[in-house]
Order: structure tokens, then sequence, then C-alpha cells
């Protein structure tokens, strides 16, 4: 063992030669990271000034008054609440109706994208790039579209979320198909079943609970993505807010968006009870990805 | 040696009887579930107008419609043709089925692509620091009292909450058409979502650093910045550049309210009908969504990672 009255300066030098990072961070390194930051720092101020940060300031008194006329409910009682109501039932509904459909599509396609069921390599990934593709493209974009060829109104938001959604439930099907335990097939092909009995026994119940978890919880998701669909007229609570931002009401919208938000609070309510009901655990999703 | 009857046995017929008595309320629930789920259906069909009816007279439209975004009419009211043709794929800006005619406007897409992407890299900045000044306060191990806490937790349930196109559609009046309203509205969402996260992990940090702090009399400021920061910012930055993926996403979506970006751009092609240009950004829009997802991945992998081993 080292005694500390036994080091001498030679020996600091020597060990601060041997192991340099020990004593701090060398002189080099340190102007590097000094560069980075002053660059990153650099980078991000001509940013604001191309986007012209400056005018948070300047337009604030215009914020304000839109905040003062949200606030300003006295004229609550002349509201057309049955429309808003209507409407905002109306999101719900394009949500379910969305995500049953995409969950009926998906089933067939999750079975096909599974590489444990159909072992073909391009095949597997073909059908992974066409789920890729389905929901690399937003909600909105799909309404859009879907509002340009079927018109106005809820089914063109139905559509979007079909389709938008198949992707994603189809991804997810796949994976849970992907992950489930060969033994128990095994098992029930060794009494001598043939590929339905197995498939009913075998695999369904090990993908049932994580398939109506899954879509539950797409349906909580897909309702808080419909309220912004009627924005580009696909139909629901989104139509009547653009159509109130449109016309300055902003005390209707500021109701619109309180409903929004106490409906999506609700249905997340309902929702998380019926998984913790159905599966006995939260789903096992990675990450919360947000708002996609 | 003789099989005992098993019928005989009091305990074979108990249980026969309960596991009878289970199945059926086993079935009756499924039942249940079913109609429930199919009652649902139809009543969310009538509400949506979603007739079948309907459904015959769409279908035939959609497929025109996209049978259209893949196809292009060589002069004005002939016969379209399909746009994969491989004869004319690679042919030159005239030739009304390559590629070259598809992107001929590909020096404005990539403009505002790159606005695209700075929109979210300004968004992600904002909220990222907004969100770690919120995230102390809203932490109940570090904020001084539950009021405080309860105030900042509240403050950025809203924020995540309201729905960022919407919010944008509001703040295009005030700031006026352009990126600086989507860039304030991605950012706000942001904060939310991030400060959340944030406190979570500040929640998770190991207080021994800080009260060895308090206790040679370090500030509450002291405290945070060498007792809880070195411990979090790993998992801050990760959470921040996973943030950065999805705000990319929202900011090519965020311009169809009008608050900038190449959604500006694809609002306007789908209003005009100009077919090839929408497929054209549809697919620029993908491939930038995937780019950004890998690179993110890449650095997240890189950076983090060894980052994550240092105290």
């Amino acid at each position: 063992m080292m005694h500390l009255s036994g080091i001498t300066a030679a020996d600091i030098d020597a060990e601060r030669s041997r192991n340099p990072r020990a004593f701090g961070i060398p002189r080099r390194d340190r102007v590097v990271h000094w560069t980075i930051g002053l660059l990153a720092l650099g980078y991000l101020i001509y940013l604001h000034w191309l986007f012209d940060f400056g005018r948070i300031f300047s337009d604030l008194p215009r914020v304000w008054v839109i905040v003062r006329l949200m606030v300003d409910w006295s004229h609550f009682a002349q509201w057309d609440h049955a429309e808003l109501l209507r409407s905002m039932l109306e999101t719900v509904a394009m949500a379910y109706l969305g995500t049953m459909l995409a969950t009926i599509a998906a089933v067939p396609l999750g079975f096909l994208g599974a590489r444990n069921i159909v072992p073909q390599r391009m095949f597997h990934f073909f059908t992974r790039r066409l789920f890729d593709g389905l929901r690399g493209l937003d909600q909105l974009i799909w309404a859009l579209v879907f509002v340009r060829a079927v018109g106005l109104g809820p089914i063109a938001g139905i559509l979007a979320i079909a389709v938008a959604d198949t992707g994603v439930l189809a991804k997810l099907f796949a994976e849970a198909i992907e992950n489930i335990d060969r033994k128990q097939i095994e098992g029930i092909r060794a009494t001598g079943a043939g590929p339905v009995v197995s498939l009913r026994f075998g695999i369904l119940p090990q993908i049932l609970p994580v398939m109506i978890s899954q879509a539950l919880y797409q349906i909580e998701s897909n309702s808080r993505e419909a309220t912004i669909l009627g924005l580009v007229g696909a139909g629901g609570i989104g139509l009547r807010l653009s159509e109130r931002i449109q016309i300055n009401a902003w005390d209707q919208v500021a109701w619109c968006i309180v409903l929004i938000l106490v409906t999506v609070a609700i249905i997340d309510t309902l929702s998380r009870t019926l998984r913790l009901r159905l599966i006995g655990a939260p789903a096992g999703r990675g990450g919360s990805g947000g708002t996609r | 040696m003789s099989v005992p009857d098993p019928t005989r046995d009091p305990a074979w017929h108990l249980f026969q009887d309960r596991f009878g008595a289970l199945h059926r309320s086993r079935r009756a629930e499924t039942i249940l579930t079913v109609t429930v789920i199919v009652l649902l259906f139809i009543v969310s069909a009538v509400w949506t107008d979603f007739s079948p009816a309907k459904i015959a007279e769409g279908v035939p439209r959609i497929g025109e419609y996209f049978g259209k975004l893949f196809s292009i009419e060589p002069s004005r009211g002939a016969e379209p043709v399909p746009v994969l043709a491989f004869g004319h794929l690679l042919g030159g800006v005239r030739e009304p089925q390559s590629v070259a005619y598809w992107f001929y406007r590909i020096n404005v897409y990539l403009v505002l692509l790159w606005q695209t992407i700075q929109m979210a890299v300004v968004a992600t900045v904002m909220g990222f620091t907004l969100a770690f000044a919120l995230s102390f306060p809203a932490t109940r191990t570090l904020a001084g009292s539950p009021v405080i806490v309860f105030a900042a937790r509240r403050l950025m349930e809203v924020m995540r909450s309201i729905p960022q196109v919407v919010l944008a559609f509001i703040l295009v009046w005030p700031f006026g058409i352009g990126p600086l309203a989507g860039i304030l509205a991605i950012g706000v969402h942001t904060t939310g979502a991030l400060g959340k996260l944030f406190s979570e992990l500040n929640e998770n940090a190991d207080l021994k650093a800080t009260e060895g702090i308090r206790s040679a009399g370090g500030s509450w400021l002291a405290q945070i910045r060498y007792g809880v920061v070195p411990q979090v910012l790993p998992g801050f930055l990760s959470y921040a550049l996973l943030r950065f993926e999805i705000n990319v996403r929202s900011s090519t979506i965020i311009g169809f309210v009008g608050a900038g970006g190449i959604g500006q751009e694809l609002k306007r092609v789908i209003g005009f009908n100009i077919y090839e240009e929408v497929s054209a950004i549809c697919i620029l829009i993908l491939l930038i969504v995937v780019v950004i997802d890998l690179a993110s991945e890449r650095v997240r992998h890189r950076f983090i990672g060894p980052l994550a081993g240092t105290p």
C-alpha cells in the first residue's frame, strides 16, 4: 500500500502523463467542445432570426386579444350545443369505425407479415414495407386525399383512420404472432389436431389478448387524432372547430377545445379500465409513441 | 387392476358442475362482448352515414383518384396512361411518365423540406428548454411545496393535450401564415410531452447526491445543477431525440392549416388536383421521415450509449 506522504511532484507528473483524462479534460478536447457548442448556438440564433422569433413579442398583444375573447363565455346559452355534441360523438364514432375496419383488415395482413407463418424472405420484406408505407404517411395526409376522393364528411375521416391504422395494427399483430411460443402449438399438434384446431387453441389464445389490447389502445389514440381530421374537411368536431376559427368565434373555439379534452379524458379512462379488465396488466408497448 | 369409475366420486360431479358453470359464464361474457362491439359498430355507422350504399358509391371514386395519382394524361383530354411504365420512367423532363417530370419542381420541394426539418429543430430546442425548466418544479422529490408540483404538472398537461394542429390553426391568426405559428404550436406540445417524461426521470434520480450538496450548504439551484442534472441528462437527451423524430412528422402536416413547411405545398397541390405533384411530395415526406428515423436511431446509439456510462 502506498503512503500519501510518499507522493512527490514527480510522481504526480508521471501519473498525469500516463492518464491525462484523470486530471481533467485535455485542452484540445475542450477547444473542440467549445467550438461545437458555439457553432450549435450560432446555428440556433440564425434559425431564430430566420423564423423571425422577434414577432413573438411584437405580436403578443394580438394573442392577448384572442385569450381575452376565449374566456368570455357570456353568450354560452346561444351556442349551437346540439350540433357541437353531435359532432363530438361523430368524432368518436369515426375513430371507432376506422379502428374496427383497420383491425379487420390487419388480422389477415398480420398473419401474412409474420415470419413464422409465411417464411418467405422477399414476401416478408415487401409486406413489411407496405405496412411502413401505410403508417408512414400521417392520418391527416390520408384524410386530405380521401376528402378529395369521396368528398367532405366523416367517411373520408373513417377511411383515413382505417388506412393509416391498418399499417400500424398489421405491424403490431405480425410482431405479436412472431413472438408466440411454439411449444403450445406443438403440444396440440402432438394430440393429432389439424391446422385449424392448432390455430384455434395453439395460436389464438396467445395473440388474442395482445390484439384486443392494441386495438383498444388504437381506438383511444385515434379518437385523439380524429378531433383534428375535421380541420381538412373530414367531419367531426374538427370541422366545427375550423369553422369557428375562420369566423373568429374564439369563445366557441375554447368551448370546443374543452369538449375535446373532456371526451379524450373519458375515453382514456374507459379504455384503460377495459384493457386492465381484459388483460389483467397494461399492454407491453415499447415507448409511448407520443402523438402517433 | 380395475379402473375406478370416476362418476361414482362426488368430487367428480362437483368438478363437472363448477367447470360447466365457469364455462357458461365465460361463454356468456364472450357473447356479450361481441354483441356490444357489433352494436357499437352499427350505431357508429348510422351516426356517421357510413352506409353500404355510400361506400359502394365512393369506392369507384377512390379507385379513380388513386388511379389518377399514379397515371398521367399524355395530353389534355387524352386517355390517361399508368405512370409506372418502365419504358418512360427514365425519360427527360418533357416525357409525362418519367421521374424527372414528376419531380420537376424538386428544388422547391427540397427548400420546403429543409424548412420543415429546421422547424422541427427549433421546436424541439424550444420544447426541450422549457420542459427542462418546468420538470424540476414538477418533481415531487425536488420541489418544495405540493402546490408548485400541482401547478407545474397541470400546466404541462394542458400544453400536451391541446392538439397541436388546432393550436397552430389558432396561432396563425396572431402570428400570420408562415412557419412561426407551426413552430410555436409544436414547441408548446413538445414542452408538455417532454416535461412529463423529464419529471419522471427526475423522480427516479438518486437523492444521495442532492443530500450531499445540501449538507455542504449548497443552494437549491446547486443541488439541481450538480446533484440531479448529471444523473438525468443522458435520459433527457435520448427522449429529446425521440421527440425530434415525432416533431419532423408533425411539421410535415402542420402546414395544412397554413403554418409553414412542406404541408402547405401539399395542401395546395391536392387542392388543385395536380396528381403527379401529390405523389411526388408524399414520396418525399415518406423518405424524409424514414431517413430522420434511421439517422436519429444511429445518433441515439452512438452518442447516448457511451454517455449513459459516464457519471
